[in-house]
């Protein structure tokens, strides 16, 4: 019998730590078979953010540190300037990237970075039980917005791709989401060429992957995605941002 | 003899590093070690090295973080404040048994305090400094020549040891000029030992992880158990420090650093007027060196500790000699510098 799916050489075989509809394990399947068909398994050095991501090093089998909160995009500056032989991504979610590692994105991103960083955007915080992320969108409940994200108390939902795409360093900035099959595919396409890329020695590229929390947003998995679908996707639009090539 | 040079001591530190065959700095501005980053923006480039200058401490100790897993000899430099912002990436470091330099060349304090030289950042620097169950080498120099020595020693031992080291300086031994010979060292980098533990991708063996967290039952304890044990090979084997008039003093000065220098003057001229004073000039700072002044406090009478700071290394006399002798104070803080007749008065007092 002709095998027609299996599991990537770059993911190890173990049981995932992930919650039921959550997105984490579909973008950790693709950043493998990027990995695999691109056939840069023996040169990736990966960064595993804090968050639910942390454990990315149970699941990839390739060399992988996990850096300070918010530090990824420093950690990764330090590897690749050491050897920029080595192809070198960030995982990130929306607490790490784009609250307290925000500094370190938008310096990583300006200078040029010849890094990958893929960027789950889930709108809540996962790992430390459901608070506001910056990326929560108005009105939506948290554990620490009860009635909701208010822009008079809680400003607004911060737009990585929009941000990062002015910076002259940044090569490539697109936002994609796994929500559905399609979008899975689509969202492969994206993080297959932020390493290409890099292979190919282009700046500063990030993919946004707009990621279901079902946990957290207080939704079965189908209302998660559908709550993507129709209004996480509002305002967040999905598309590519930026992509000038190489300077 | 080799040819001595002339240059200030950020510059000395920096040019030992790149002799030690550092090949990564990463800083952010702050004074009074500012000719060191200029130094290595300059240098690094013609070694093949990296040098960049970071957007914060933080990012700068997590750029430091990177280059050290993926096997470069890595270091950072600061000041007071600037250290206080590093210190999340030093328990990383520690965590990770990960080996970096990290040099503050201390200022007044708390806050921004001033950019006048201090010692105050002895607490921080002895005790860990962020959080966790860990400890970092501090080397405290007292000349441009030790600042030199030091700094090449430093990477082999932060390489032995996979530890963060701290040079722990002031912004006088950081701005003044003294004559240095640096030539001769160029052997260190022979003495660097291959890294069987760096991330550089899975090539022909099984991908590694570095990692600080550990949520397994039992990990964390045993990752601490395991730091511990390297801590107590340290204390073995890396205690240094130097003592002028340790068999007949009655009264013993306990400094470090530019201190250190005043109070070996002190010592000079007491000792010229026939007072029996002598000088315990601790040079690791961790490891402290307990056992030798538990020995001292069998013949001394009393011990007087001299910093620029409000009292700090005192502590680590007094339970260094049990509280067996008397243990005096004097410091001055806030920038200021004690000056020879001011430490005098206070050995008259004793005395």
């Amino acid at each position: 019998m002709r095998k027609v799916f299996s599991k990537p050489n770059s993911m190890k075989d173990t049981v995932t730590h992930y919650c039921p509809g959550c997105g984490h394990g579909i973008v950790h399947r693709i950043i493998c078979e990027v990995i695999d068909e691109l056939g840069i398994r023996e040169k990736v050095i990966g960064i595993a953010p804090v968050g639910c991501a942390v454990l990315a090093y149970d699941y990839w089998d390739f060399d992988v540190t996990e850096a300070a909160h918010g530090r990824v995009p420093a950690v990764a500056t330090g590897i690749k300037r050491v050897n920029p032989e080595n192809i070198v991504f960030g995982y990130q979610g929306d607490g790490d990237l784009a609250a307290i590692g925000t500094a370190e994105t938008v310096h990583a991103a300006n200078r040029g970075e010849n890094i990958t960083i893929i960027f789950v955007n889930n709108a809540v915080y996962g790992m430390t039980g459901g608070q506001m992320a910056p990326t929560t969108i108005l009105n939506q409940k948290t554990s620490t917005t009860p009635l909701g994200r208010d822009r008079k108390t809680h400003g607004f939902p911060l737009k990585v791709c929009e941000l990062l795409s002015v910076l002259p360093g940044v090569s490539y900035a697109e936002r994609v989401s796994v929500h559905s099959p399609a979008h899975v595919l689509k969202a492969k396409k994206a993080i297959k060429k932020s390493f290409q890329n890099q292979i190919d020695g282009f700046d500063f590229s990030v993919v946004e992957v707009l990621s279901p929390c079902p946990t957290y947003l207080g939704m079965t998995p189908e209302k998660a995605v559908k709550w993507i679908d129709e209004t996480m996707s509002k305002v967040y639009p999905l598309g590519r941002f930026k992509d000038r090539g190489k300077e | 003899m080799a040819k001595k040079i002339l240059m200030c001591g950020n510059e000395v530190l920096a040019e030992a590093a790149i002799i030690a065959g550092c090949r990564f700095y990463a800083g952010y501005p702050i004074t009074p070690q500012n000719e060191l980053p200029a130094y290595m923006s300059k240098r690094m480039p013609e070694v093949g090295g990296i040098f960049i200058q970071a957007e914060s401490e933080i990012s700068a100790i997590n750029m430091v973080f990177g280059a050290s897993l993926r096997g470069a000899r890595a270091m950072t430099s600061s000041s007071s404040p600037g250290i206080s912002l590093k210190q999340e990436g030093i328990s990383y470091l520690a965590g990770c048994e990960l080996p970096a330099l990290i040099v503050n060349i201390m200022r007044g304090g708390p806050g921004l305090g001033n950019i006048a030289p201090s010692q105050s950042d002895y607490f921080q620097a002895t005790r860990g400094g962020g959080h966790g169950d860990y400890r970092q080498i501090v080397l405290a120099p007292a000349s441009l020549q030790e600042i030199a020595d030091l700094t090449m020693l430093s990477f082999d031992l932060a390489d032995k040891y996979r530890t963060p080291v701290m040079i722990l300086g002031d912004g006088i031994l950081g701005q003044m000029m003294e004559p240095v010979e640096l030539a001769s060292r160029l052997e260190t980098q022979d003495s660097r030992q291959k890294k069987d533990w760096i991330l550089d991708g899975c090539k022909g063996r099984k991908p590694r992880i570095i990692r600080s967290l550990l949520l397994g039952k039992g990990e964390l304890e045993e990752l601490n158990n395991r730091l511990q044990r390297r801590y107590k090979e340290i204390k073995d084997k890396e205690v240094r420090c130097e003592i002028l008039y340790g068999d007949d003093s009655d009264v013993m000065l306990v400094a470090y650093g530019t201190t250190s220098r005043i109070c070996s003057n002190v010592v000079k001229d007491l000792r010229a007027r026939g007072k029996k004073v002598g000088l315990v000039r601790p040079v690791s700072l961790w490891p402290f060196p307990e056992k030798q002044l538990k020995e001292l406090a069998e013949r001394v009478k009393s011990f007087l500790v001299v910093e620029m700071s409000c009292g700090q290394m005192i502590e680590d006399v007094k339970l260094s000699i049990e509280c067996k002798r008397p243990v005096h104070f004097y410091g001055r803080s806030g920038g200021e510098v004690p000056a020879e007749d001011e430490i005098i008065r206070e050995v008259e007092k004793i005395a």
